[in-house]
């Protein structure tokens, strides 16, 4: 691991040259789908730093391994940007295929893996020379897309098909697909392996599979007061990094759900604003950062009181949220 | 919902692994006429925002792309065939051959006539029929049939999205111009049921003719016609769509025109971009070559639905898969938000409808605050306690 990521640090180096390191800046990042921008917040006093010009229709994004570049895809453009985060620049752009919605990085940095939404495709890109490493075919519109810890297994879901296709990321070929609750979106997975998490926004719930032996092995379900089944329509998930508490953003239902993880019980649910979609916690998890697609603006939760701090108004239809704190 | 619908996720999820051995099919078939005249190319050429773009064949066709690949990951082929006849007769002979050969799934688009002939001709037999193309109210009513479901929406589902956006508008009052076709007739009653529903005023109801003539001019003459009377908005009650075109911007009165042009009701829209809406156009328009419109939708979605019961049920016998594609477990995904299911009392897909102009999608229905005691989608066309069903 060591000798890989010191040869990841020079080449990053080199490509992004001036690139100083920038640990913990306190700044929260925002994709904004219809500024094509990422709107850059301080994270104390929520003043916006910086509108950094995008691709069109930026949406998800992902810290490098060292945490000193910011990599938002861009669907319209159908783009990696990488932003430097000690500068605020954008610094390169790799093409990572039509119509990319969400991706995942490999822990080394080397590898992205992009879904493509319109080609029914996940491209795997190789970071250093910006080109396409292999093309997995996979069902209609897929969208979430996620590493298992250990790097091995790529899970990603089908919102047409309703399938979750469990890819060897050495071999590139679909060891399972797994149907699961209707529009599946996006995962969380606990920090073994073990079970991964699937976020089906129609089906109102999260499917939970084995991650062993790729069956589906229960699902947890959501019952926000004053809220309809039909108007629960979870999308984003994020797990603490000890694999205990989930969040579920519940889209229309404009909660998120705080869900014990061992027992899948639904522990509280937090009011927040319209569409909720994304999610994201700070770094010591003292904070959840919640995007409301449909009222422009971020909701911060103290995970603590589970009590929303305050809102805060970013750009145009906002996606993603990363802190880098 | 949760132990039974979790059962059924345990089964699929199951299948996989023993998939690749069955080499089952399961065939759709596609009934239309020929030369049907709602497809007449003079007439698709004006690009009424009330009419279709084309044959709905397309949307089936796009369905069955995307159930490629569950189909291939649950050992399951599924395959579309399209079949054309002169008339209901044809039609109805074919189904007959075709059911013998274990087909079990047909689309029909046709008009409200040939579906009644059709669906009545194949009562009692193995199957399910889909109307993609028919509003007619009575299809969903007295000439109800167990076996036909509808995904197209209903002329009532379609008067009442329109009403509640003209109450939340406050646009109470309504000058109602109506078309000589009996379809036109059906339009307006659908139009005046929902007024009464939802407490909207038609202050006038008015004949036109489609005609220069000097001595019609009364009714032919959008000035003459909206003359004289007080109201909000003109609903036009065009089921040809040539007239309606004409009347925005030619009325006495600066007032919207809703109805069959200005701001139509529909299944779908191109201009719809949420929910996933513009990768479903781009496959569309890919493969068509043209724009998706609400046939193409119906179409593409009663495919959907064979396809999600057959998966969820693990390719079960017919009439699991025609009880699953019934039942309240169905998950529905068109593309407009919500799930969509098939209500028990008349076989109508429950469905938001898009209130659209011609580029743009202006708001869906149901409309906010207008609310159901069970789902709100039901606030759109017939409920339950008034429908004219009998199965």
């Amino acid at each position: 691991m060591k000798p890989n990521i010191a040869a990841t640090l020079l080449l990053t180096t080199a490509l992004a040259s001036g690139a100083a390191y920038a640990k913990g800046t306190g700044y929260v990042f925002v994709s904004s789908e219809k500024d094509h921008a990422v709107t850059v917040l301080d994270g104390k006093s929520w003043q916006v730093v910086k509108t950094i010009a995008t691709g069109e229709r930026p949406r998800d994004m992902r810290l490098s391994p060292e945490r000193n570049e910011l990599y938002v895809v861009s669907s319209e453009d159908g783009r990696v940007d990488v932003i430097d985060i000690a500068q605020l620049k954008l610094t390169r752009s790799l093409p990572v295929g039509e119509d990319p919605e969400m991706f995942d990085l490999s822990a080394d940095g080397k590898r992205l893996y992009v879904t493509n939404e319109e080609d029914a495709q996940v491209s795997v890109i190789d970071v250093a020379s910006g080109t396409l490493a292999a093309a997995i075919e996979v069902g209609e519109e897929p969208e979430g897309v996620r590493l298992g810890p250990d790097g091995r297994r790529l899970y990603v879901t089908s919102e047409v098909a309703n399938m979750v296709h469990v890819i060897d990321t050495a071999s590139h070929e679909i060891l399972a697909n797994v149907v699961v609750g209707n529009r599946p979106r996006r995962f969380a997975i606990t920090p073994d392996g073990a079970e991964v998490w699937v976020t089906a926004e129609l089906g109102g719930q999260v499917t939970i599979l084995d991650g062993a032996n790729n069956t589906v092995k229960g699902a947890v379900t959501f019952t926000p007061k004053g809220f309809r089944a039909d108007d629960v329509t979870p999308v984003g998930i994020v797990m603490t990094r000890d694999g205990r508490t989930a969040y579920v953003t519940l889209g229309r239902a404009n909660h998120v759900a705080v869900v014990d993880v061992a027992s899948r019980k639904v522990e509280a649910m937090i009011l927040v604003g319209k569409r909720a979609w994304g999610a994201a916690l700070n770094r010591d998890e003292s904070r959840l950062l919640v995007v409301n697609g449909l009222s422009d603006d971020i909701s911060i939760v103290d995970t603590k009181s589970r009590k929303v701090l305050r809102s805060v108004p970013v750009g145009r239809v906002p996606h993603s949220v990363v802190v880098d704190d | 919902m949760g132990a039974r619908l979790w059962a059924v996720l345990a089964l699929a999820a199951l299948l996989p692994v023993a998939a690749g051995a069955a080499g089952a099919t399961v065939r759709v078939a596609h009934l239309e006429i020929v030369g049907d005249a709602r497809y007449d190319a003079t007439r698709l050429e004006f690009r009424g925002l009330a009419l279709p773009l084309g044959r709905p064949y397309a949307g089936a066709e796009v369905a069955l792309r995307e159930a490629r690949f569950v189909g291939k990951a649950i050992g399951v082929e599924f395959a579309l065939e399209r079949v054309a006849g002169a008339d209901a007769g044809e039609l109805t002979a074919a189904v007959a051959r075709l059911n013998e050969e274990g087909v079990r799934y047909f689309l029909i688009d046709a008009e409200a006539a040939v579906v009644a002939e059709v669906a009545r001709a194949l009562r009692g037999r193995e199957l399910l029929l889909f109307n993609v193309s028919a509003p007619d109210d009575a299809l969903r009513g007295a000439q109800c049939q167990p076996h036909l479901l509808h995904t197209a929406p209903s002329h009532a589902m379609q008067a009442d999205a329109l009403a509640q956006y003209l109450v939340s508008k406050k646009w109470r009052s309504v000058l109602l111009l109506q078309g000589p076709l009996p379809e036109d007739a059906l339009l307006a009653q659908a139009f005046e049921r929902a007024a009464k529903r939802f407490g909207l005023k038609i202050a006038e109801r008015r004949a036109f003719v489609l005609s220069n003539d000097p001595r019609q001019r009364e009714q032919g003459n959008v000035a003459l016609l909206t003359a004289g009377a007080e109201y909000d908005v003109v609903l036009v009650a065009d089921s040809d769509g040539e007239f309606a075109r004409g009347v925005p911007y030619r009325g006495v009165l600066a007032r919207p025109v809703v109805g069959s042009e200005g701001l139509v009701a529909s299944a779908w829209h191109w201009a719809w971009e949420r929910h996933g809406a513009p990768q479903l156009n781009a496959r569309v328009e890919k493969h068509a070559g043209r724009k998706m419109a609400a046939p193409d939708w119906a179409a593409w979605m009663a495919v959907k639905t064979v396809v999600e019961a057959v998966v969820r049920t693990a390719n079960a016998p017919f009439a699991a898969v025609s009880a699953y594609i019934k039942g309240d477990e169905i998950t529905l995904d068109g593309f407009k938000g919500n799930r969509l299911g098939y209500r028990p009392w008349n076989n109508q897909l429950r469905q938001p409808l898009l209130l659209a102009t011609h580029n743009a999608v202006i708001e869906r229905a149901p409309i906010d605050g207008f609310l159901h005691q069970h789902n709100n989608l039901d606030t759109l066309g017939y409920d339950q306690r008034d429908s004219g069903c009998a199965f």
